[in-house]
């Protein structure tokens, strides 16, 4: 048997746009495919997992480390977690929010795992779930060099989802410029707003890469995280279920990957005016006043 | 080849390392080396934890806190050992990787609970490293909760600075800690009519314990009732005689908090102190005067006239004729240094004062570096050159510049002697130039600290180890024809 290629993969997008429950259906579906796949939560609020393990919260890396008092004495089967379809599961979990570092948390959850080696032989995938804003170097540590080469964006046709997807193409090009971490495409998560599809396929276009799928929206992928469960698992036979395989097939047979060409803050202005998100700026009112 | 201590571990031909020796000397590297921004070599300058801990060492029964990572509270007492040469008591609560990702608030609980149950102080002042600044630890929130949870007592003074390394230097630190130990301990104390006709002194960042006992000398002498702040003396210059002390010294608490009924309020160090007397200035009673570090006639004048003039004593005889001694060793020793040309490196309290030494011996303070500081100083001691036309227009002041700049310009404009910390012997030795040790630290001298350089003495020691040093120099290479009994 050859040796298979490890993929590294990581989701980032604006804060609530679904990249937690876009990644855990996709890789329900990667599994479902046969596929071996680890799931790494890059989140202080660890919920990257629930829907594979049919848990509340798992118990992640800096909560053993936090009991156990120092990194050191930690093993891997302390916080790996195997749910659905063989997936395997870990969280970086963080300090509460207000204290401590964050970022300075993700990079010890994954220097754990690599020293550990949870990155075994065996997996054709790893997800690494990132916190939605970047903001700091620690929520970069997935796509530093020799971790997730690919990276999905999950955006949707809102102004502020387009805007994260922009920004976060911008801090793909600094890093691209050094290493090997690409561009995969942007996931459409839809909300249902107006010519979504077309939107998002223009601005994958602009930034040179591919909406590689529109997921449409669909109650039912509610109704299977009530039960903490992926569409996939609770009912496969959901014309929701396909789509995420479908997406899932995709992303096992992608093959473009690009150094994205982020939008100037006017040009993306445009592209919104053009497809009615956004009315042309009447200068003049700026700053005046109802009263004035 | 002959044996070696040291094998060089380059490849390169004995040519190429004697051309690029040669190449480092001249004008064309100095001008890449003054080109350079993104790297330092060699500043002189220390972090600001480090002055925190001074100030911190300066009062009675205090145990200096590091919050912080235990390589950095390592670094401030081994800095201070090899100064003074005498144990620097400080604690730490060794923040590790857990405590940069959730805060180091249960390494302050419980290194706050072992400090107090382990070492009894009076009073534990806190100050930070860079990675709890980094990752924005609350020490107000963190404290008071220590002391909710009743780790250690709510009446234990625990004044807290905010020290990050990666800004400003030492001195800032000192200013930091200096105020927030008197915020913490002067709160409530003020009463209203009352004064303690005191003088509080605050010496500044001085690695010179002697400086401080020749302030105290002056005090007694001209029967002034004085609270220092801080004092360092007897905790760094701590008397051998078989017992060991934790706390060998500093300020009593008591008097400290009544500092703020005083009857006036000096600092010797301007850039040590500046948001300490800003905030003294608007709670102390009593006068506040900001003086130069009375370094030379001119100086010590100042302060002692100021002293003279805020409590109404007379100067003493005993220091005129202090004085007039110090007068006479200069006339002595001036043709030895006048015209001479010296490299200074140093904080800027004392780069003040040793300019203005050197410009009333006629002697030339030609390339000064301040490796870390502001326009606003650089135009003070422009200023200061300023006064003398014939010595001090042929200097130039670098600010922000480190010792690598300045042996480029040792290197291709030579001067005769360089005068600063122990950082500074490197440069001495390649410019083959004697090396004047003063300031912070001194590590490879002995009891330098125990000899002051402020003052009426002072000046005459300062002015004796420069001069008595060339005259060396001159038996020590001149030619037999020209080995003089008199110099």
């Amino acid at each position: 048997m050859s040796e298979k290629k490890l993929r590294q993969i990581a989701i980032y997008g604006k804060g609530g746009i679904g990249k937690s429950t876009t990644t855990q259906n996709t890789v329900a579906g990667l599994a479902s495919l046969g596929k071996k796949v680890l799931i790494i939560g890059c989140d202080p609020k660890a919920d990257s997992t629930r829907l594979i393990l049919h848990s509340k919260a798992q118990e992640t890396v800096m909560d053993k480390v936090r009991e156990l008092g120092t990194v050191e004495d930690l093993e891997l089967e302390d916080v790996l977690r195997v749910g659905y379809g063989d997936v395997k599961c870990v969280e970086s979990g963080g300090p509460e929010p207000g204290v401590g570092c964050a970022g300075r948390g993700v990079i010890t959850a994954i220097n754990f795992l690599e020293e550990e080696g949870a990155y075994t032989p065996d997996l054709d995938f790893v997800f690494y779930d990132v916190l939605g804003d970047v903001v700091c170097g620690g929520f970069a540590m997935p796509i530093r060099e020799n971790k997730a080469q690919e990276i999905y964006i999950v955006v949707s046709g809102e102004m502020m989802a387009m805007y994260a997807a922009n920004n976060i193409s911008k801090g793909i090009v600094k890093y691209a410029s050094s290493g090997s971490v690409r561009l995969a495409g942007l996931i459409c998560n839809s909300r249902n707003t107006d010519r979504e599809a077309d939107l998002i396929t223009a601005l994958a276009e602009r930034l040179g890469t591919q909406m590689i799928h529109f997921v449409p929206r669909d109650n039912q992928v509610q109704r299977a995280e009530l039960r903490r469960m992926t569409v996939i698992e609770y009912s496969p036979e959901h014309p929701q279920a396909d789509e995420y395989r479908t997406l899932a097939q995709k992303i096992a047979d992608n093959k473009m990957f690009v150094v994205p060409t982020p939008l100037e803050m006017e040009e993306l202005e445009d592209l919104l005016m053009e497809f009615g998100i956004m009315e042309a700026e009447d200068e003049s009112i700026v700053g005046v006043a109802e009263s004035a | 080849m002959s044996d070696v201590a040291v094998r060089p571990l380059t490849e390169h031909s004995p040519e190429e390392i004697e051309r690029v020796k040669n190449w480092i000397n001249t004008e064309e590297y100095q001008e890449k080396n003054f080109a350079r921004e993104a790297l330092v070599i060699n500043p002189a300058h220390a972090c600001q934890p480090l002055g925190a801990q001074m100030v911190a060492h300066g009062f009675e029964g205090a145990l200096p806190f590091v919050h912080g990572s235990q390589g950095c509270a390592s670094y401030f007492r081994s800095t201070f050992s090899r100064h003074f040469r005498e144990p620097a008591s400080a604690t730490s609560d060794a923040m590790t990787e857990d405590g940069a990702v959730f805060g180091g608030q249960n390494n302050l609980f419980e290194g706050l609970e072992n400090a107090y149950t382990v070492y009894k102080p009076k009073m534990i002042p806190v100050y930070t490293t860079c990675m709890p600044e980094v990752i924005g630890d609350d020490l107000t929130a963190f404290i008071r909760n220590a002391k909710q949870k009743e780790l250690i007592p709510e009446d234990l003074p625990t004044p807290y600075a905010n020290t990050p390394s990666f800004n400003g230097t030492h001195i800032h630190g000192y200013d930091s800690m200096l105020l927030a130990i008197l915020q913490n301990l002067t709160e409530g104390k003020k009463v209203e009519g009352r004064c303690t006709g005191k003088l509080n002194l605050i010496p500044g960042f001085d690695g010179n314990t002697g400086n401080l006992r020749e302030y105290k000398k002056y005090l007694e002498m001209m029967d002034i009732p004085y609270t220092m702040l801080a004092d360092i003396t007897d905790v760094f210059d701590s008397v051998c005689d078989g017992t060991y002390r934790m706390y060998a010294g500093g300020t009593s608490l008591e008097e400290a908090a009544d500092s703020i009924n005083g009857k006036a309020t000096i600092s010797l160090m301007k850039y040590c102190s500046p948001h300490t007397m800003k905030w003294i200035d608007s709670e102390y009673s009593g006068e506040k005067a900001v003086l130069p570090l009375p370094m030379g006639i001119r100086k010590t004048d100042a302060f002692l006239m100021k002293l003279s003039e805020l409590f109404d004593k007379p100067i003493p005889e005993e220091l005129k004729t202090e004085r007039g001694r110090a007068v006479d060793a200069m006339t002595d020793a001036h043709q030895y240094i006048h015209g001479k040309k010296f490299a200074v490196a140093g904080d800027p309290d004392y780069l003040l004062g040793i300019v203005s030494f050197l410009l009333e011996m006629g002697a030339i303070p030609y390339h000064i570096i301040c490796s870390r500081s502001t326009k606003k100083f650089q135009k003070e001691l422009q200023a200061l050159l300023d006064t003398s036309p014939l010595y001090g227009s042929q200097g130039s002041i670098y600010i922000n510049r480190d010792l690598w700049h300045l042996r480029s310009l040792c290197m291709t404009d030579p001067v005769d002697g360089i005068i600063g910390d122990t950082h500074c012997k490197w440069v001495a030795r390649d410019a083959k130039i004697p090396h004047f040790r003063i300031g912070f630290p001194i590590m490879d001298r002995v009891n330098t600290h125990r000899t002051p350089v402020i003052g009426y003495q002072g000046t005459i020691n300062f002015l004796t180890l420069i001069v008595n040093k060339f005259l060396d120099i001159v038996d020590e290479t001149c030619e037999d024809q020209w080995f003089e009994m008199m110099r």
